[in-house]
């Protein structure tokens, strides 16, 4: 079905938000361009089939249903494999896929078999006439680019979320099952284990996150500032340099290179404010910035700031916080 | 193990901000009088290769498009850190080029230079971000990809490589060759080379090729893409610093926060 087909992924065993934000990331185009939702659904498990209604829930009207073992978390040459099947039945005009561990290596590759324009990392996407005119960030965060994609097919590649999980939208639609034979050994490569960092409180969903930057100093100042959003009901997240310093997990951090955060409040702890820092946090709602030089660029992104050291700061408001809720 | 590094120069990604222009022109940045360097994880990505070669011996020899004129210190860089040779692909036009474009000639170049096992790039360029210019080179030259990693360890003729995804790390089997991107960590740290490093650098070999030398059309893969607009956001917000000792600025950013039902 020429049209728009979506990488949905459930190599979890089950599916994502990130494939759902593609729905919505999808519907900016369909409408205007008058084209079909499908989604290319890779994966493998019990999560499957849930997966499936969930893409119709939210307006996908043909699932190309890609199931088998080799399609795991961060398997990117098995997925690649399913999507030349899917691909060659589906002729899709606009390939969509989240720009995450495997969407970063698949969409380039993909872009180079089908001979297709390529748009990565986008955070915003409209359309002109027949094109589609994408927006991301560039030069860490200083600037955005708008890229006007006029060619088909074009892969476009879709920052984690930048886009929101949309309304509903049910269809009554149908599924492909594309048959699928990989053999795991012939993968050129093949992911033999993996180590997971995450937290309780998962930095991309959470509501509230607290940053950490050099000025935190080492891992003890972390501990005032695991308390800070205990205490607010959030999570912990870094710059850069407490994460290449091995302070705090990498997966903390925040910023161009790091994850992109979009918290109703983000409290910026010991950090600068360097450009690459702020492409990560500045779609957040309210920004507080603790700090104890007044002339940090923090401040000119904060909507309230603190002038002072963190270890006086941050102590005394989770006193005030654990009082203003025991009020 | 024979290593090509892709290094790409850019203007430095840390200057401050109001030393931050785009020249409507171009739609790029304003590189005339500002510090260019190496990419941030270019560097991290030749640190790789260097200790790799210090473990399994092999050859390292950095490549980079760019304007001939603007490369010479990224490659006496290089060169010092431990390059063994450097490939410069003469590009007045490259900071303009989008990755699809700029693949087709590393591609070329990488296949010119012959014999390679591995061939590593940055994870993004410190400027543009595309993040692509790994896994174009790996289906251009036939090869295996991983981006995004950190560490690499020889083992049977093969690499485990460490990735960094969402949850944390993977380690990841891949056979040669292979086309790796890497990510900043404190184990690849850019060493700094040393006055007779430096010294040294002087004496190995450059080879200076144009895009024409390698058979390069204009604009391959990139077509279709066209950047219309490159613009600065404005920033609106305008702090409120809270005043006073510790305590008092707690208690009245408490109170902004209750206003805003954020408790
Ligand atoms: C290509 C590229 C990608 C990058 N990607 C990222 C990224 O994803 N994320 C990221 O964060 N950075 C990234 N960076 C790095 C970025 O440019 C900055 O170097 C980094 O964000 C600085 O981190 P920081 O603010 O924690 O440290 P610094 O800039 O050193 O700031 C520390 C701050 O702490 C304050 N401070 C010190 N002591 C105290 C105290 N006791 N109490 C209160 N305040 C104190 C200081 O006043 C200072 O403002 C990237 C850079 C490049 C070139």
């Amino acid at each position: 079905m020429p049209g728009i087909l979506i990488v949905a992924s459930a190599l979890e065993g089950s599916m994502g938000r990130s494939s759902v934000e593609l729905t919505g990331a999808a519907r900016n185009l369909a409408g205007p361009l008058s084209l079909p939702m499908s989604a290319a659904l890779v994966g493998q498990g019990r999560g499957i089939g849930q997966a499936v209604e969930t893409l119709q829930q939210y307006g996908v009207q043909t699932v190309y249903r890609c199931e088998h073992p080799a399609l795991t978390p961060g398997q990117s040459d098995a997925v690649l494999a399913a999507l030349d099947l899917v691909v060659t039945k589906a002729q899709p005009e606009l390939v969509l896929i989240s720009a995450d561990t495997v969407g970063r290596e698949v969409a380039p590759r993909l872009a180079y078999r089908l001979r297709a324009a390529l748009a990565t990392e986008v955070m915003s996407l409209a359309v002109d006439g027949r094109a589609v005119m994408a927006r991301r960030q560039v030069y860490g965060g200083r600037a955005i680019a708008t890229l006007e994609v006029t060619a088909r097919p074009a892969v476009i590649s879709v920052k984690p979320r930048a886009f929101d999980v949309p309304q509903p939208q049910p269809v009554r639609g149908t599924v492909e099952e594309i048959s699928l034979t990989i053999d795991p050994e012939a993968l050129p490569t093949r992911v033999r284990e993996a180590q997971s960092e995450r937290a309780e409180v998962g930095l991309d969903d959470a509501q509230v996150v607290v940053g950490g930057g050099r000025g935190v100093g080492g891992p003890e100042g972390f501990k005032l500032l695991e308390e800070l959003a205990a205490a607010l009901g959030g999570a912990v997240g870094s710059s850069r340099p407490p994460a290449d310093e091995g302070w705090v997990p990498i997966t903390w951090q925040i910023g161009q290179t790091g994850k992109s955060i979009r918290p109703n409040l983000y409290v910026a702890v010991g950090i600068s404010g360097a450009a690459q820092h702020v492409a990560g946090v500045s779609g957040s709602r309210t920004i507080v910035a603790i700090n104890k030089d007044p002339e940090a660029p923090i401040f000119s992104l904060a909507h309230y700031g603190i002038v002072g050291d963190f270890r006086q700061v941050v102590p005394a408001l989770v006193a005030k916080i654990k009082a203003a809720k025991g009020a | 193990m024979d290593t090509i590094v892709c290094l790409k120069q850019v203007v430095d990604p840390e200057l401050p901000q109001w030393d931050f222009a785009i020249d409507p022109a171009t739609k790029r940045q304003v590189r005339m009088g500002k510090p260019l360097v190496i990419s941030t994880y270019d560097e991290n990505a030749l640190e790789l290769a260097l200790q790799l070669k210090e473990k399994t011996g092999g050859k390292v020899t950095a490549l980079t498009l760019g304007p001939q004129g603007e490369v010479k210190d990224a490659v006496r860089l290089a060169l010092a850190m431990g390059a063994d040779e450097a490939v410069v692909i003469d590009d007045p036009q490259s900071p303009q080029r989008l990755a699809a474009d700029k693949a087709s000639v590393l591609a070329a170049a990488i296949k010119r230079i012959g014999r390679f096992d591995l061939v590593l790039t940055g994870c993004e360029s410190a400027d543009w971000v595309e993040r692509a210019m790994a896994p174009f080179l790996a289906e251009a030259l036939g090869a295996a990809c991983v981006t995004f990693i950190s560490r690499a360890e020889s083992r049977d003729g093969a690499l485990s490589v460490r990735r960094t995804s969402e949850e944390g790390f993977q380690t990841v089997d891949v056979r040669l060759p292979a086309v790796l991107s890497v990510t900043s960590d404190e184990a690849i740290r850019p060493r700094l080379p040393k006055v007779k490093d430096i010294m040294a650098a002087m004496r190995k070999p450059v080879a200076n090729w144009t895009r024409a030398d390698l058979g390069a059309e204009d604009a391959g893969g990139a077509k279709g893409v066209e950047v219309k607009d490159v613009s600065i956001p404005e920033r609106t917000t305008k702090v409120e610093f809270l005043e006073g000792e510790p305590a008092e600025q707690a208690e009245a950013l408490v109170a902004r926060l209750r206003a805003l039902k954020i408790l």
